[in-house]
């Protein structure tokens, strides 16, 4: 039995590489579709044909675009990005630092939106039909009905606009205490924590409330057990598959989410950098940022599913 | 969903009862439609021109929804934006649903490497952020109202295509569907006689869901700077331009927020709430 869940998770973890191989390759070729020549862009308005083909053949820009992409593919398991168009700089370089800061926010705001988004869930589906139950509900269809970046705004409006207790934009270098910290860090923490936690919320609420369906919690009912000691005992344990993948992919939205909330609050991580890469079109470091963010996706969501795989008892 | 049925009441329409969220849900979405499609013939004033001294101006007479960041009518852009941010979701979503629907079905009758191939291929294609995808296309051939329809259509096929084909690989497996293949009929009658009636209703709401997805990532979009270009402007875009007004509270910036949260949570609430018979998502 026990090599029928790693035969499984194998199994998974090799489409994940297959995934991911045809992921690079569109990333690539999304990237390399890019308007308008780099060669002539880089050497602007002015430039000589000669100097513009003499760059283009200088960047190998003229192979067979699956040569480049064969190169850039062995680039990267070299650990070499490539070198930024835009400033020279090594790709690797400009994102290093930025990736702390990215990998800090999305930390922070996974400490503070689990067990939030848990508590809320659990006790919502538990107290189901509650007035309690309802808001909780409605409130969290609210949020994953709007857009990431009105939860943004409606944050700056509530705590930096009308109470003032917050600047509306952060910036990391600006930390000399903890209570800038602080600062810094909390509206684009409370924004992340937001959208992250409504879908969380309504995922374990969903997961408890069908184990709480199940035939053998009912007996429980029956055979007398209390409240608490049903759903403790009973539920929750058989429960607790489906909220971790519900976790694992509920953390998966921080990466779309990651994107507006550095754009709106001015947080300098990677998606701030791909961002403004995109306005200088700024090949290598677009394609660096995108593959980072491919793969921190693609990881949570296998995350999700073999947890999935080796939570099933029928599997176990 | 207990509590929803429960709420159900009596109201009864073409078989169906429906409750007041429903109802209520249903009408705004109506009106926001009938805006979409009329907005060129009552907007007070031309998107692009200058009414107000003041930027950010106050709801007074005549501007009822103040003036944006450079003294233009809010209201008339807020009509205009409809029509955009509806109008290529709608597209958008048609693309998507039908694209996905159609290739699901296909895949789910035909089997084999076909139904492999398209699996592993789509759920790939699954596994790039939405948001990332959009960046990454929307940057690299620039953001005209058809490019933008066709990213955010293809963005959507690879949800469309799994939920339609796990709906159909169940009736594939009916009796009927074994009849149908004895008489020897073709794929294009299997798909659209046999399965497709089976499976509309739960393929209509996740239409819905989808076109509420569609919405917040054009409007995402936009907010980037990377979806409308001025002086065209839909709701997201609207946002990002008054962005200014907001440390002023300006109507400017609320206004059109407002607007794509009336329409997602309308359509969202639409489908919470819909007969059980249509919602059915296992069917």
């Amino acid at each position: 039995m026990k090599s029928g869940i790693l035969n499984l998770v194998l199994k998974r973890l090799a489409t994940t590489v297959v995934t991911l191989l045809i992921v690079l390759f569109a990333v690539f070729f999304a990237t390399s579709m890019l308007p308008g020549d780099t060669a002539s862009i880089l050497l602007g308005q002015a430039a000589t044909p000669e100097a513009v083909a003499g760059l283009r053949e200088a960047m190998h820009l003229n192979d067979p675009a699956i040569l480049r992409f064969l190169r850039w593919l062995f680039g990267l398991l070299h650990g070499d990005l490539g070198t930024s168009y835009a400033n020279e700089m090594p790709v690797a370089k400009l994102i290093g630092g930025r990736f702390v800061n990215t990998m800090e926010l999305a930390g922070i705001t996974t400490l503070l939106s689990v067990p939030l988004a848990l508590t809320l869930g659990i006790t919502a589906a538990m107290l189901r039909g509650s007035i309690y139950d309802r808001t909780v509900t409605i409130l969290s269809i609210g949020i994953i009905s709007v857009p990431e970046f009105m939860v943004a705004t409606l944050a700056v409006l509530v705590f930096a606009v009308y109470l003032r207790w917050l600047p509306a934009l952060s910036s990391v270098n600006e930390a000399h205490s903890l209570t800038d910290l602080v600062r810094i860090y909390a509206m684009p923490v409370i924004t992340l924590t937001f959208v992250i936690s409504a879908q969380m919320i309504r995922m374990t609420r969903a997961a408890v409330i069908e184990t709480l369906s199940t035939p053998y919690v009912e007996m429980a009912l029956l055979k007398g057990a209390s409240r608490s000691r049903m759903v403790l005992k009973h539920a929750l344990p058989n429960a607790l598959g489906p909220i971790v993948n519900a976790v694992a992919l509920s953390l998966s939205y921080l990466v779309g989410g990651v994107i507006i909330v550095e754009t709106i609050f001015n947080y300098p991580g990677i998606a701030k950098l791909m961002v403004d890469a995109v306005a200088t079109r700024d090949l290598p470091l677009i394609q660096s940022c995108a593959m980072i963010f491919c793969l921190g996706y693609l990881l949570l969501i296998t995350a999700a599913d073999i947890i999935a795989i080796m939570s099933n008892p029928r599997l176990r | 969903m207990t509590m929803t049925r429960a709420a159900a009441s009596g109201r009864s329409f073409l078989g169906h009862s429906y409750n007041l969220v429903g109802v209520i849900a249903s009408l705004v979405i109506l009106a926001w439609t009938l805006i979409a499609i009329f907005a060129p013939y009552i907007i007070p004033h031309s998107i692009g021109d200058i009414v107000d001294d003041d930027y950010f101006g106050p709801m007074r007479q005549g501007l009822w929804l103040g003036s944006d960041y450079l003294g233009r009518d809010m209201l008339s852009r807020v009509l205009m934006g409809a029509r955009y941010t509806v109008g290529i979701s709608l597209a958008a979503v048609a693309i998507s649903c039908f694209s996905g629907v159609v290739l699901g079905m296909i895949a789910a009758v035909t089997g084999g490497w076909l139904d492999t191939c398209l699996s592993r291929f789509l759920d790939a294609m699954n596994s790039i952020p939405s948001k990332l995808f959009g960046l990454v296309v929307v940057a690299a051939v620039g953001s005209s109202i058809p490019v933008l329809i066709l990213t955010l259509a293809v963005i959507y096929i690879p949800g469309a295509y799994r939920f339609a084909r796990a709906l159909a690989v169940n009736i594939n497996t009916m009796d009927f569907m074994t009849v149908a293949r004895v008489r020897g009929e073709s794929t294009i009658y299997l798909i659209g006689s046999e399965i497709l009636p089976n499976i509309i209703r739960p393929v209509l709401a996740d239409f819905g869901l989808r076109f509420v997805f569609i919405v917040l990532l054009l409007s995402g979009l936009s907010f980037l700077g990377l979806g409308l270009q001025p002086p065209l402007a839909d709701w997201g875009a609207l946002v990002r331009e008054n962005i200014g007004g907001l440390p002023f509270a300006a109507p400017a910036v609320i206004v059109p927020s407002l607007a794509i949260a009336s329409l997602t949570i309308s359509v969202n609430l639409l489908i919470d709430n819909l007969p059980k018979k249509i919602r059915d998502r296992d069917a």
